[in-house]
């Protein structure tokens, strides 16, 4: 337990610090709340609106889990074609970097006159965003497997597809695991290019719409209070994907320093 | 199963990269699914034939590498060599002398520029253990087995077996990292042995452990062969290990690797490093390896 408490307590610290200059800074009148909200009103905004921030947290959560998923699922297969098919690699590769270019809100009208109001144009785009991180990665550590080791797996007369199950796909792991973590990180953002260049029905559309609409009806403390709750979101889907990547790959995580 | 290969010049640079290409390496390493159809008689006649013949035949094999914009390096001229059914015959050489280029040749992860090859399958345990860190001690030591598609409870039980033998008992669930030098390199060995091939080819298997344990490992791998004879080509830059533990000894030059000289031990095992005909041996080897040095 008190591992626990000295391992949160640097961030705790840095959190406080921050948190301190910005209310300093915002009392001493150097800045419009209207601009700038000092965090005691962002931290009210949060009282007052729990019920309406939980209700489109719901949705941004949805978009996010969905579709990282999706992402690394397409990046983790494109990734691993690319790496099996060396023509595959010079024809996706290109494409794919450009994707990253793609300015959503072009395309944003397209897809809700495609999929409508409902979650899919959202993932759509974020899916875009969040799979090329997770090819880079799949595509290194899958050529990151120690050349030895597949010419020893061929003394044993294995299979392409052996080689690949036995050594390369778990030596990439690690690597890929390390996509998705940008993939997420950058998933919550995503939700938010998401939300705000396509469109929603309904009375809870997400937190992203959510700061758009607060940010154009000068309810700039309530934005301050979606962007928390998002903040803290993407801290959390963070350490949750943590865990998972210590369940998956163990060998990548003995501890530091160990003696033998 | 053993189907002798007969490699001329095999182009295997890229191991997979395309399956024609690979496949044309392993027609002699793959057990040929005819062996079960012949009968009684036609296998006791080819068990006769191998008997008499050696199980590595390496003749005339050359070896250069050719560096981006340099001029092509020598690794092996001329070499040829042979070793018997069960025997084992260490190579021993100067650092660089093309060793690990000879037991790759064999291995047909190579291909020879002139010469031949002609060996039962081999299987290779290279100079570093190359455990996979992702699996089990007893996974790693059953991953032949694996790629054989033998079922896995199958496989960890042969393996099981022959941890208990070597010492390695109580820690098949450890991780490679999780183990000593000495422990790794005999997973590594048991992984070789189950690969089922008749020749093992071994890459200075102790070079990486400190004296002692690598005199517990003489001792093991002697008591190992005892157990389960195979054909065994010893590549190491050690004489003393080389006379411990072969049959026979062939010294290299320095690059290009040339054979100077062969010599018989002809010891009774185990033997110790300070009996006065292994000393003798020892000093005849190093005697040979200057000559060869200084050519």
């Amino acid at each position: 337990m008190r591992r626990r408490i000295l391992e949160v307590l640097p961030a705790a610290v840095l959190v406080l610090l921050a948190l301190g200059a910005w209310e300093a800074y915002v009392d001493a009148g150097a800045v419009n709340t209207f601009v700038l909200p000092a965090p005691h009103e962002v931290g009210s905004a949060l009282w007052n609106n729990a019920g309406l921030l939980s209700a489109n947290l719901a949705p941004t959560a949805e978009e996010v889990g969905v579709g990282v998923l999706l992402a690394l699922l397409c990046g983790f297969t494109v990734g691993v074609l690319i790496h099996l098919f060396a023509p595959l690699r010079r024809a996706v590769y290109p494409l794919a970097v450009g994707s990253q270019a793609i300015p959503v809100a072009l395309i944003g009208v397209l897809l809700v006159f495609w999929w409508g109001f409902g979650v899919l144009p959202k993932l759509f785009v974020i899916v875009l965003i969040c799979f090329f991180p997770v090819v880079v990665t799949t595509v290194d550590g899958l050529a990151s497997v120690d050349p030895e080791q597949l010419k020893l797996l061929h003394t044993f007369d294995a299979s392409r597809w052996q080689a690949f199950r036995f050594a390369e796909l778990p030596a990439a792991l690690p690597a890929a695991i390390s996509g998705a973590r940008i993939a997420l990180a950058v998933g919550v953002i995503g939700a938010y290019i998401a939300e705000t260049s396509t469109a929603t029905s309904g009375p809870y559309p997400g937190l992203g719409r959510e700061i758009e609409a607060d940010i154009n009806a000068l309810q700039t403390s309530r934005a301050y209070a979606a962007a928390t709750v998002l903040f803290v979101f993407a801290i959390a889907c963070f350490y949750t994907l943590a865990l998972v990547e210590r369940r998956l790959a163990p060998w990548a995580h003995r501890s530091r320093g160990e003696v033998r | 199963m053993a189907h002798r290969s007969r490699r001329p010049c095999a182009d295997p640079s890229n191991l997979w990269g395309n399956a024609r290409e690979g496949s044309n390496v392993q027609t002699g390493l793959t057990p040929g699914p005819t062996a079960q159809n012949q009968d009684r008689e036609a296998r006791q006649a080819r068990d006769r034939a191998r008997a008499q013949r050696p199980a590595v035949l390496v003749s005339g094999v050359s070896r250069s590498y050719r560096v981006r914009d340099r001029a092509p390096v020598q690794a092996l001229a001329d070499i040829t060599l042979h070793a018997a059914a069960n025997e084992l015959l260490a190579v021993v050489g100067p650092s660089g002398c093309g060793k690990t280029t000879l037991l790759e040749l064999i291995c047909g992860l190579q291909p020879c520029e002139s010469g031949s090859i002609e060996c039962t399958p081999a299987a290779l345990m290279p100079q570093l253990d190359l455990l996979l860190p992702w699996l089990s001690a007893l996974d790693n030591a059953a991953l032949a087995l694996r790629v054989a598609r033998v079922p896995r409870p199958e496989a960890r039980r042969r393996a099981g077996e022959l941890f208990a033998e070597l010492g390695l008992a109580g820690f098949e669930q450890a991780r490679p990292y999780e183990l000593s030098g000495g422990m790794r390199q005999r997973v590594a060995f048991v992984r070789t042995l189950l690969s089922g091939k008749p020749l093992l080819c071994l890459d200075e298997p102790f070079g990486a452990l400190d004296a002692i344990t690598r005199a517990e490992m003489h001792t093991w791998l002697t008591d190992a062969l005892r157990r389960e004879p195979r054909t065994v080509l010893l590549v190491t830059h050690d004489v003393e290990e080389a006379v411990v533990l072969a049959d026979r000894v062939a010294v290299l030059s320095p690059r290009p690797g040339r054979v100077v000289a062969e010599l018989e031990v002809g010891l009774g095992r185990p033997r110790g490093r300070t009996d006065p005909e292994v000393v003798a041996l020892r000093e005849r080897a190093l005697r040979a390896l200057a000559l060869g040095s200084g050519r």
